[in-house]
């Protein structure tokens, strides 16, 4: 089956004074319909820029996507115009930003916000547009449906903003959803309403989504498949079954002995990652984790890893993957 | 006579030195309402925002206590009470003895060096123009301890070490480091005064996890280490499970329950706490699979209008009639787990 959205080698840079960050430095990976693909990773890891690289989101400058092909039902869209790139944006991939408090827009009515997709895309008329905001705003659980369309986004709380957001990104029907942090924003009780309402949407209307997170137990709870980033590369891909059970890459085998558990009974002391992120200025040749790494070996230091394959569809990017299961008992 | 001496032999200003395992503050129906200001010359208070109503809970010497709840809950508020930085509208808050309420001006200064704080954000926090020897070497001299700039500057060295930062960073200023870095730095200025008692207000909510994990073995290593007590205010369940020895949870104002951290979470009698600690996902995704997910309707209701009787009945899927009208207290429903609903 043609996967509905494959990406490869997808490098993209941001020129500032400091130097060329390379913000993304060729990730490659692919979502199936109907899936759900979790990208985590910590602050300036090149998570989110990897997903604005998707829709070609991305300023320039500063920003550039300088090379990669993004294939997506079959066509190649850093090769589309402007016009035909507008007809993909919020029609057939869509998104959701992590704010819920400034990616709507504050002077236009929640009504007049949603029905601009509608008519924009589907060609439809103001009076079937609002219709169809009715039903969408009823379906993401927004009741007083014809009320709502008239406030403004400063009458609507953080989560029901977020639900909006998530009723204009399903509004064409898209066959994909970027949803960048969708909770990161909100409280643990509202965080769970939207996700749950978010998974089970995608699962009704066959949509697949790409989450964008920093949140462990929420890649654990809704992906099917994951994607470890760090210092813009992808340094672990598997099922969420393989990474969290299996970790085959030190950065993810560090992130998972550094989250507390809440399942877990108290008195264990947390395995944190020393050290900090490295500067994507100034990136050498090694691997990108290695001045953190604990089992760092002198290759590390000259050659980036490739991602090798060490079970069905699970990869890892170190030199040492095959002791990994051996040398990750250090820090269990 | 240092001034470091004094603080740890006397007790000026009538405090009475508390054991490891005594209580060393106690705070007992702490109310905090700010009034909602309406009209144009004659500004009339038209509301009152219950931020924190009828509170009450102790902490041990050497203990943590971990607050949490969702945002606009009341948790920051009831430990900006505690270090005095509102006054809160009624109630007491008891430290080693010595109201803090009744105290004022002068009388505060010895209590300002025993309670510090650590606030979440390590951006907004220090101040940009000041360099880091400086931001942790103001509140000696404010105080009057480590007059002499030598042995000032000797501390300031040790308490970065002892933060886990090298000395030299004395020199430099808040936008040369990295979040995990400037929090840091915080808890270094926090230390400065050899404080008992530290309120940490979501000190570890804006790293990222590798580095927050750093952070909290730093608070865990000082506890230890100088005999802290933390009052750990945090929306994340799964740090404050971690950290703390018990853990209090607050619903628009109230306090709804209180028990052992592992009692509590292996426990949880208040359908708020259930419907909470249902809605963290845990990093497993075997475990997720089997999870009850609860999921819990609807929004916390407005502050300003809080929901009469129990403030939960409009989303708690056991509330019935009776919930509208009384208030339940928190009574004692096993050995030390406190809990404030009528219909468990």
């Amino acid at each position: 089956m043609a996967k509905l959205l494959d990406i490869q080698n997808l490098r993209t840079q941001f020129r500032t004074s400091a130097g060329v960050v390379k913000a993304v430095d060729g990730i490659s990976y692919d979502v199936d319909e109907g899936e759900t693909v979790a990208i985590v990773g910590e602050s300036g890891c090149g998570k989110s820029v990897s997903a604005m690289s998707i829709l070609r989101l991305i300023p320039d400058p500063p920003g550039r996507i300088v090379d990669g092909v993004i294939n997506f039902q079959g066509r190649n869209l850093l090769e589309l115009d402007d016009e035909e790139i507008r007809k993909v944006r919020g029609a057939q991939i869509s998104m959701v930003f992590q704010e819920p408090m400034t990616s709507l827009n504050p002077v236009l009515s929640i009504g007049q916000q949603l029905t601009e997709t509608i008519c924009l895309h589907l060609g439809s008329s103001e009076e079937e547009a609002t219709k169809r905001a009715l039903d969408l705003l009823g379906m993401v659980g927004i009741s007083d449906a014809a009320r709502r369309l008239k406030q403004y986004p400063h009458h609507l709380s953080g989560g029901m903003r977020q639900r909006v957001m998530i009723a204009m990104s399903l509004s064409c029907e898209p066959k994909l959803v970027i949803a960048d942090e969708p909770t990161t924003a909100l409280d643990v009780t509202i965080q769970a309403q939207i996700l749950e309402l978010m998974k089970d949407l995608s699962r009704r209307m066959g949509v697949a989504m790409v989450i964008i997170t920093h949140n462990l137990g929420v890649v654990a709870r809704y992906a099917d498949r994951v994607n470890v980033m760090y210092a813009g590369k992808i340094v672990e891909m598997g099922t969420a079954e393989q990474v969290y059970h299996d970790p085959r890459h030190p950065y993810t085998v560090g992130l998972l002995a550094s989250v507390p558990r809440m399942d877990q009974r108290r008195g264990k002391q947390l395995v944190p990652i020393e050290g900090q992120p490295p500067d994507l200025t100034n990136l050498d040749d090694g691997c990108s984790y290695r001045p953190r790494c604990r089992w760092a070996v002198e290759r590390c230091a000259s050659e980036f890893p490739p991602l090798e394959g060490v079970g069905d569809n699970h990869v890892s990017a170190c030199w040492r993957v095959a002791e990994m299961q051996e040398l990750r008992k250090e820090t269990l | 006579m240092s001034s470091a001496q004094s603080t740890a032999n006397t007790t000026p200003g009538g405090f009475t030195q508390v054991e490891k395992g005594e209580t060393l503050i106690e705070v007992k129906n702490l109310k905090m309402y700010f009034p909602v200001m309406d009209g144009i010359l004659i500004q009339k208070a038209i509301a009152h925002v219950k931020a924190v109503d009828d509170v009450s809970f102790d902490i041990k010497k050497g203990e943590t206590l971990g607050l949490v709840g969702e945002s606009g809950c009341g948790k920051t508020t009831t430990g900006r009470c505690i270090l005095q930085l509102e006054r809160p509208t009624a109630g007491e808050i008891i430290f080693e003895g010595v109201n803090l309420n009744e105290l004022t001006g002068k009388a505060m200064s010895p209590v300002r060096q025993k309670i510090q704080v650590i606030f979440q954000d390590p951006y907004s926090s220090l101040n940009p123009r000041m360099k880091i020897g400086e931001i942790i070497g103001e509140p000696m001299k404010v105080h009057g301890i480590e007059a002499d700039t030598n042995t000032r500057n000797r501390r300031i060295a040790e308490l970065l070490s002892i933060c886990g930062l090298d000395p030299k960073f004395s020199d430099r200023y808040p936008h040369e480091m990295s979040g995990g870095q400037r929090q840091r730095v915080g808890i270094a200025r926090a230390l400065s005064l050899n404080p008992e008692f530290i309120i940490c207000d979501e000190a570890v909510s804006a790293l990222d996890v590798s580095i927050q994990a750093q952070v909290i073995n730093l608070l865990e290593d000082l506890r230890e280490e100088f005999g802290l007590t933390y009052l750990f205010i945090a929306h994340d369940l799964s740090v404050v499970h971690h950290l703390c020895n018990r853990v209090a949870v607050m619903y628009l104002g109230k306090m709804v329950e209180l028990a052992e951290s592992d009692e509590l979470f292996d426990n949880p009698i208040h359908p708020y706490t259930q419907a909470l600690l249902s809605a963290v996902p845990v990093p497993d995704p075997t475990a997720e699979k089997t999870r009850k997910h609860q999921v819990l309707q609807g929004e916390v209701p407005s502050p300003m209008n809080p929901p009469s009787g129990c403030v939960f009945h409009p989303r708690c899927p056991l509330a019935v009639d009776n919930c509208r009208r009384e208030i339940p207290p928190l009574v004692e429903k096993r050995p030390g787990h406190w809990v404030a609903c009528s219909q468990v």
